[in-house]
């Protein structure tokens, strides 16, 4: 008999190896120079408005292009086919999140070196993309003013795990009653320090603001590197 | 719903390790911190779903919930949050954003199904 069960310590994380391919795809990235910079939020909170308006006004200064992610149909890839951008949607099947291995066999054919900024829309949920690294510079995480102010309190983990967060869809601010001081002092609570921007890619406000941060993320990255 | 594809790699890594050492297992234990974007009770569901047909049909997982800990810059130690709702220190109130624990997706050990040999 034993009196105690026999344990042997292993200590591996499980999600090793998407974060392997992930920091592969990070190397590849810094190697190629390209800033990469992913979007996680809910279904229908205005990310592919949002991507098709970014990537639409950079082309003219930048070399951008986009991945974008989905149950299931072409239709963000085709919308987003009009910015002229090279843009391939990645089905997941039922799969409710991007894996960096997913990313990686997107991006086989395309030459990163071509690229100044890479986007990578995630599949519309607050929940499981948290949980996966896809090798990106900077998480993007959305709300629109539709949704709520308490968006961020529900879903703590996913704001926690992005970088920046923007509130999207203000021109339609007004009339949902939408109070961008409760919703900022959510943000901050769940992730203190977090920048904040808010816009409409409808009519272009505040869009400004968000390209200039991009633009010196760039710079600063490639400061880095060149070090 | 992304438990059953992590509840799969934990009963691949949980194999992988097993047969390299050549035992059977009663047991996984996991580490799961409360910021890991998993829940518990779905994962645990799950793993039995991962288990069918697999050597490790019929063990359990005993997962050791892991609270979340902050870094607070004033009191410049390790602290609890209010909440995951309230990333501040719980003892001096400053806005503290540094997680050090409660991200953790972590197999930490395996309990083994047959009695160890007496080595003394």
């Amino acid at each position: 008999m034993c009196p105690e069960p026999r344990l042997i310590e292993v200590r591996k994380n499980v999600l090793k190896q998407n974060d392997v391919v992930a920091r592969a795809l990070r190397d590849r990235f810094r190697a190629a120079g390209v800033f990469v910079v992913s979007l996680v939020s809910s279904p229908g909170s205005g990310k592919t408005a949002f991507l098709e308006k970014t990537l639409t006004q950079l082309r003219p200064n930048y070399r951008v292009a986009a991945l974008v992610g989905d149950l299931a149909t072409e239709n963000d890839a085709l919308r987003l086919a009009r910015s002229q951008a090279p843009v391939k949607q990645i089905t997941t099947g039922t799969l409710c999140h991007l894996e960096a291995a997913m990313v990686q066999s997107a991006l086989e054919e395309w030459d990163l070196n071509q690229l100044d900024f890479l986007f990578i829309e995630n599949v519309g949920n607050l929940v499981c993309p948290s949980s996966y690294d896809l090798g990106e510079d900077v998480r993007l995480v959305l709300i629109s003013v539709t949704e709520g102010e308490d968006k961020p309190l529900k879903y703590p983990t996913i704001f926690n795990s992005a970088d920046v967060a923007i509130v999207t869809k203000v021109d339609l601010a007004a009339a949902v009653e939408f109070s961008w001081e409760t919703a900022y002092n959510n943000i901050q609570a769940v992730r203190p320090g977090m920048p904040v921007f808010r816009l409409s890619a409808k009519t272009g406000e505040g869009i400004g603001e968000y390209f200039g941060f991009l633009a010196a993320r760039l710079r600063e990255s490639r400061q880095l590197a060149a070090v | 719903m992304h438990e059953l594809s992590i509840a799969i790699s934990i009963v691949e890594l949980a194999q992988e390790e097993a047969e390299q050492r050549g035992v059977q297992l009663e047991a996984v234990h996991l580490k799961l911190g409360a910021l890991s974007g998993v829940v518990k009770e779905a994962l645990l569901s799950c793993y039995q779903m991962a288990c069918e047909n697999t050597p490790l049909e019929g063990s359990r997982l005993v997962i050791e919930d892991v609270p979340v800990v902050i870094f607070c810059p004033s009191c410049q130690a390790q602290r609890s949050p209010s909440s995951v709702q309230l990333f501040c220190c719980s003892e001096c109130h400053t806005p503290a954003s540094e997680v050090v624990h409660g991200k953790e997706l972590e197999v930490v050990a395996l309990e083994i199904k047959e009695c160890a040999p007496n080595l003394v």
